[in-house]
């Protein structure tokens, strides 16, 4: 299955890799499997898909993990964190050491790490904070300081408190019932970190509403920011195109980018967080959408608005009410 | 002896008769990591429209026991695009590339097979006339057999004449049939059976439907039964016209059970989200499956159920009596 092909010397391979271990981790699990070919490609950031259910599987989708930590062993393992709180992740918990994983990475693109020796915050909330400590790692091999901000709802979700007080400069913990660290969430303490800590540059994971709270965050400091998003993905190889959301480009054009393929980390300010679940009408190919040399020649110029559901051109009406916005 | 696979597509000889369905491979170059595409039998791409699209909003998936619900909304570059980038590459890499096309009117539809027919190297073009996901549903061109045959009609006109034309029909019509002989009457040279049915979920938490287009098309094994009776029914009625079977194929065993039925040749679809190495394997599984059987040539196979146990035999095995 392994398959060396020129140009996809550092691209992804799916093997069947043998689960060295499963454990529970607070209120997660944590699954090693041996994967050379992954781990010897791996970059943090990077995720990894798994078939779960078995070979006679009712579940098709491939389920998507970041991966947490790689290391020499075996000829290389990759260890990623899970909540088992569906039917193919309680699958994945059941299985035991020796068992055989469909395991297809490293996918999906990196976090780019500084040049210079810069102060980093790294946050996560829940179990997304799974990807910052390979990159705290690699961060500290380009002598940069690490601080750590991590939140959950409660105390064992909080994934890796304890590596994130022994590894980082400082590590913040918040918790919603209060029960470790301070009580609230990641986005009431950022503020206050980036004064004491003088970050230079964050990078986050987590869900969505705490990307984008962080995103507000660091544009009001003026810092960098890279998010590595959770969209519902079903391949992870960029052919499903389930798991697009609104990003716009250098070249100030917002197109429904696939995370899995061109994400899943961007860079924060790139992501129109507010139209996320949505196709924004100015998005490259929304109903409305007009190449520019069209609508430079006045085809539907002074078209009036159009109210959507009567009419029978559809792709018409959708024409007419993109222009008026766009005029 | 070896098996052999080798299948018709027009005029063209494909090493095996595994496809991969529309929409479930891009236009190849993320499967391209994963094996050779110029092994698979040909790629089927995903539908081109004529301009860029963007899609519907998210949610676009469901989960559903032994199948997923799709609404993607024919998310994609455009025709330029594909012409400019995708097709180079799938023939720079040796690949046979079957062409989806859709459209919103006729006139798109006939457009499209222009701009293919311009262009070197299109090995076939399926028309996506069944997508139940475009954003007008009530223009759902493969439920009436005057549309279906209207745009067949359009885009045989246009397209160059060497270029084979399947028609891609939608098992939610009252009688398959009819819009099969509606789209060979129209000139298709094939047809492809099927596209997904429309289904839908609803979230028990949000107590809303789970996809943002409320409704989708619903794929993978739960499917393959369908698939088997209308290609099926197909072949009882049209034996002569060469059938793209999909539906659920997971296995060489479930390509078999397609062949069995009347398809020539198998795309390989949402099993490609599964595994995505899937194509090659599925070769591999079909190969061993006919050897098994003793059958020497996949041709052979194609239609075999239909004919009477006896026959069926004297037919694998040559001039026993």
């Amino acid at each position: 299955m392994t398959h060396g092909d020129g140009d996809a010397e550092a691209g992804p391979v799916q093997v069947r890799g043998t689960v060295l271990t499963v454990r529970r981790v607070e209120a997660y699990h944590a699954m090693t499997v041996v994967a050379p070919g992954i781990a010897a490609r791996f970059r943090p950031g990077q995720f990894v898909t798994l078939a779960v259910g078995g070979p006679a599987t009712s579940m098709l989708g491939r389920r998507s993990f970041s991966i947490h930590d790689v290391r020499p062993d075996h000829g290389g393992t990759v260890e990623f964190v899970f909540a088992a709180d569906g039917p193919g992740t309680r699958w994945l918990a059941e299985r035991r050491s020796r068992d055989v994983v469909d395991i297809t990475g490293p996918l999906g693109r990196p976090f780019p790490v500084p040049r210079d020796p810069v102060t980093c915050l790294l946050v996560g909330g829940g179990y997304g904070s799974a990807p910052l400590f390979s990159l705290a790692a690699r961060l500290r091999e380009r002598r940069c300081t690490v601080d750590f901000l991590l939140g959950a709802s409660t105390g064992d979700r909080v994934f890796g408190a304890l590596t994130a007080r022994r590894t980082g400069r400082t590590a913040t913990i918040t918790t919603e019932d209060g029960s470790l660290g301070a009580r609230g969430i990641v986005t009431d303490m950022l503020g206050q970190i980036i004064h004491e800590a003088r970050t230079d540059a964050i990078y986050a994971c987590g869900p969505m509403p705490m990307l984008r709270q962080v995103t507000l965050l660091a544009r009001r400091y003026d810092i960098p920011v890279q998010v590595a998003v959770e969209e519902l993905m079903a391949c992870g190889i960029g052919v499903c195109m389930t798991c697009v959301l609104p990003v716009t480009g250098p070249d100030g054009i917002t197109r429904m980018v696939r995370s899995c393929v061109d994400g899943p980390v961007f860079r924060g300010e790139q992501v129109r967080w507010d139209d996320v679940g949505t196709i924004p009408f100015d998005a490259l190919g929304a109903p409305g959408w007009e190449p520019r040399s069209r609508r430079a020649a006045g085809l539907s110029g002074a078209a009036p608005r159009a109210e959507a559901g009567n009419g029978p051109d559809g792709q018409a009406r959708a024409r007419q009410q993109g222009s008026a916005h766009g005029d | 002896m070896a098996t052999d696979l080798r299948a018709r597509l027009g005029q063209a000889e494909l090493p095996n008769p595994i496809l991969t369905a529309s929409g479930c491979a891009g236009s190849g170059r993320e499967l391209a990591q994963f094996l050779d595409v110029s092994k698979i039998g040909a790629v089927v791409t995903k539908s081109v429209m004529l301009a860029p699209r963007a899609g519907r909003p998210t949610p676009r998936m469901a989960e559903t026991p032994s199948g997923m619900l799709n609404s993607i909304g024919l998310q994609g570059p455009g025709i330029d695009a594909f012409l400019q980038r995708d097709l180079p590459w799938l023939l720079s890499r040796g690949a046979r590339a079957v062409v989806s096309i859709a459209g919103g009117t006729v006139d798109e539809f006939g457009e499209l097979a222009a701009r293919l027919s311009d262009a070197a190297g299109v090995t076939a073009i399926e028309v996506n006339i069944s997508c139940p996901n475009v954003e007008h549903r009530g223009q759902v061109f493969a439920c009436d057999p005057g549309a279906a045959g209207a745009v067949i009609d359009a885009v045989r006109r246009r397209a160059r004449y060497d270029i084979p034309v399947f028609a891609k029909l939608s098992p939610d019509v009252t009688d398959i049939v009819t819009i099969a002989r509606a789209c060979v009457a129209a000139g298709a040279d094939g047809l492809s059976l099927i596209n997904t049915l429309l289904g839908m979920a609803i979230d028990l938490d949000t107590l809303r439907p789970v996809l943002a287009g409320t409704t989708g098309g619903l794929s993978g094994p739960a499917i393959r039964p369908v698939a088997v009776r209308c290609i099926w029914q197909v072949r009882e009625a049209l034996p002569d016209v060469p059938v793209i079977g999909m539906g659920g194929v997971l296995t060489g065993k479930d390509a078999l059970e397609l062949i069995l039925a009347g398809a020539t040749l198998v795309s390989v679809g949402t099993t490609i989200f599964h595994d995505p190495s899937a194509c090659l394997r599925i070769v591999r599984e079909l190969e061993e499956e006919l050897a098994r059987r003793g059958i020497e040539r996949v041709c052979d196979a194609v239609g075999l159920a239909h004919e009477p146990r006896a026959t069926a035999r004297r037919r694998l095995t040559g001039n026993v009596p």
